[in-house]
């Protein structure tokens, strides 16, 4: 969620029990716009809180001008002190699939690496490098950003050039379209896009248009889309990544998410719908 | 109200209008029943709705209409459980011939109201300012089955809960065995803040399982914030723990079911544990230093709730085992609340228990393995041996009778 706009989101999105302490709030007010000052961003968001076992991780993200575009991460402990995170790489993504069991709020602690399964015609590799949970906590954001950032349709366009900015005329969903998980897109690559075929591609606005939406996740189901206050606000929370909450108020502008979870997969998620 | 500010200072729980709304609703309920305590046990979240859970106990002698809302609670819990069973017999007794062998486990009874996991009524509303429901009391039978299932709440109190093993009831009673769940293990106080009662007192040399009631100490000299926060052992539990079986308090199963027993003993049942061990939890009021951790995960975390003015933080502890349950502490108040979708976190994946091995359909013996054809010569030799004994059995039959007619004369 936006930094500007911190205060307010924070109540909507209060009834999944996401909430900051007033201490870390005004910390991160004040913070946030340094951070936007120094790192020359052009937006900085709040993305979310990753509970560990001792402390938390405090996320947030600076964009530049290509909203689309790479996004830089910072992560900080205590709300003040924000460090910069390593881009995500494929690699750092593999390395981490296997660890398992929350985080531990040490941004140096050391996992051992999961037993590879030996192939018989590799030998062994000897060492492999032990994971940092800075790595961890890289792999698993980017992950959750890839599985369940959201936005609403229409917020963004791209323009013919390429580049992703925000839809200066987006007014809102209405209430009708609100309650429909076609209505939201995934904000990251689209893939599910190029394998429809022409008919169902006619329909398409391809400003708009270009993401892939909700309505087809696998597996079916893994959201829970509701309203809240009589109405006046929609609430989209992921059962795949737990604690991921999306708020949009219809027929304003307003809507953004946040993470407020342990940062493990729900893999169970087939058992429990 | 005021325990809802230590909350948002401990950055948990909900908002402020929310919270009110929540208060509202509670009064509302205060007024419509005759409830002597009532507390915000918190929120459950879910697919469609979400549940948010009032903990009430009833005033002395408003038991009637419970009583009798009791009876029909009860049978419907029997119904469900052995529902349960017909589920499994149906299959086998669809094949009449051979009788099933199948003895469905004594019923383990539920616990009195206002004793170890039905101690407090629990009410439930979809959102503050909707009607309040009260949830049935829970069964040893659906706990035992809540902990072996993981499924989502869905918001609606009817919904069926479609799972494997199967779970006696409806979404109501899975919502009223999670509530059970949680709140043994995650209601907890500062160390003194409960004592036992005086009468328990000689009780205690006996076991000290049996003590099942705390009052308030008035002594209770507050724990400084640090020193909470510091180790463990200044918590404890005071909800009973739950036991294996389902119930707080141990019932021996097979004493209830005498007159099934004196059936039973005719024939011998080697296969079954003659007498079934006594389980026992750890008594009422256990510092959380001796809770058991979850694979090197342990399983509270300490916080305080500020560090820049330590003078005015309060201590905040966070349940790793039920992600979600929070309770705070400074000087005389403590609460606990539960925001979150009411899963238990287990390290390892979820795996649905398999199902039961296939009754074997009859007892392997000679007569129903295939054997070898006889040869001619086999059949002819077996033909010459069996005239051969009817030919003396024959000759026996006349000798006997001759020895009767003999004996008549």
């Amino acid at each position: 969620m936006d930094a500007e706009s911190l205060p307010y989101a924070l109540d909507l999105v209060a009834g999944s029990g996401v909430s900051l302490s007033p201490e870390k709030r005004a910390a991160l007010r004040a913070s946030l716009l340094l951070v936007l000052r120094d790192y020359r961003f052009e937006k900085v968001r709040l993305w979310g809180r990753i509970q560990c076992i001792r402390g938390a991780y405090y996320i947030a993200e600076g964009l530049g001008s290509d909203r689309f575009g790479p996004r830089s991460r910072l992560y900080s402990l205590n709300c003040v002190e924000w460090s910069l995170l390593p881009p995500p790489t494929e690699e750092m993504i593999i390395l981490t699939a296997g660890l398992k069991g929350r985080f531990q709020g040490d941004p140096s602690y050391e996992y051992e690496p999961y037993e590879k399964k030996i192939d018989e015609d590799r030998p062994y590799d000897e060492e492999s490098p032990l994971v940092k949970e800075e790595i961890r906590l890289v792999a698993a954001v980017d992950q959750i950003d890839k599985a369940v950032g959201i936005v609403p349709r229409g917020a963004y366009v791209k323009t013919p050039l390429g580049p992703v900015h925000e839809n200066r005329n987006f007014e809102g969903l209405s209430l009708t379209e609100a309650k429909k998980l076609s209505s939201y897109f995934h904000f990251t690559e689209p893939v599910k896009l190029k394998n429809k075929s022409l008919l169902e591609k006619a329909d398409l606005d391809p400003a708009t248009d270009f993401l892939d939406s909700l309505e087809h996740d696998i597996p079916k189901g893994s959201w829970s889309i509701q309203l809240e206050r009589g109405g006046s606000l929609v609430v989209l929370r992921s059962l795949l990544w737990l604690g991921l909450t999306f708020y949009h108020v219809p027929l304003t502008k307003q809507h953004g998410y946040i993470y407020y979870g342990t940062g493990e997969k729900n893999i169970d998620l087939p058992f429990m719908l | 109200m005021e325990t809802a500010f230590y909350f948002e200072q401990a950055g948990i729980g909900l908002s402020m209008d929310e919270n009110y709304h929540i208060f509202l609703a509670l009064k509302q309920l205060i007024i419509t029943h005759p409830i002597q305590t009532c507390r915000f046990w918190g929120k459950i979240l879910g697919l469609e709705m979400n549940y948010i859970v009032a903990e009430v106990e009833f005033q002395e002698g408003e038991e009637e209409e419970e009583a009798e809302e009791e009876e029909v609670v009860e049978e419907a819990g029997k119904e469900g459980s052995e529902a349960r069973d017909e589920d499994e017999e149906e299959e086998k007794v669809e094949d009449e011939p051979p009788k099933s062998t199948y003895k469905p486990p004594p019923v383990i009874p539920k616990e009195e109201n206002r004793t170890g996991a039905n101690k407090f009524t629990y009410f439930v509303c979809n959102e503050p300012g909707k009607p309040w429901v009260r949830l049935t009391q829970v069964t040893p039978a659906q706990i035992v089955a809540a902990r072996k299932i993981k499924k989502f709440f869905t918001g609606r109190l009817d919904a069926p809960i479609v799972s494997y093993p199967p779970f006696p009831g409806n979404e109501g009673n899975y919502l009223r065995a999670q509530i059970a769940r949680i709140s043994a293990g995650t209601q907890i106080s500062p160390l003194g803040f409960f004592q036992f009662g005086e009468e328990e007192g000689d009780e205690e040399e006996e076991g000290g399982a049996g003590r099942d009631t705390y009052e308030e100490n008035p002594d209770f000299e507050p724990i400084s914030v640090i020193e909470l926060l510091d180790s463990l052992s200044n918590w404890v539990h005071h909800v009973q723990n739950i036991l294996m079986q389902g119930r707080c308090v141990w019932v021996n199963p097979s004493q209830k079911s005498e007159v099934e027993e004196e059936e039973g003993e005719e024939e011998e049942k080697p296969d079954e544990p003659d007498e079934p061990e006594e389980e026992v939890g750890p008594p009422l009021l256990t510092p959380l230093s001796e809770d058991s951790d979850i694979l090197n995960i342990p399983p509270w975390t300490a916080e305080s709730s500020t560090n820049l003015v330590p003078q005015y933080s309060i201590a905040v502890l966070h349940s790793n085992l039920w992600p979600g349950a929070y309770s705070f502490a400074i000087g005389k108040r403590f609460d606990n609340i539960y925001l979150g979708w009411g899963h238990k976190y287990s390290p390892e994946n979820y795996t649905p228990t398999m199902p039961p091995p296939v009754q074997t359909e009859y007892i392997s013996g000679p007569e129903t393995t295939e054997m070898s054809d006889p040869t001619v010569e086999e059949e002819l030799a077996l033909k010459v041996a069996q005239e051969e004994a009817l030919a003396a059995a024959e000759e026996e039959d006349e000798m006997e009778e001759e020895e009767d007619e003999d004996e008549d004369d």
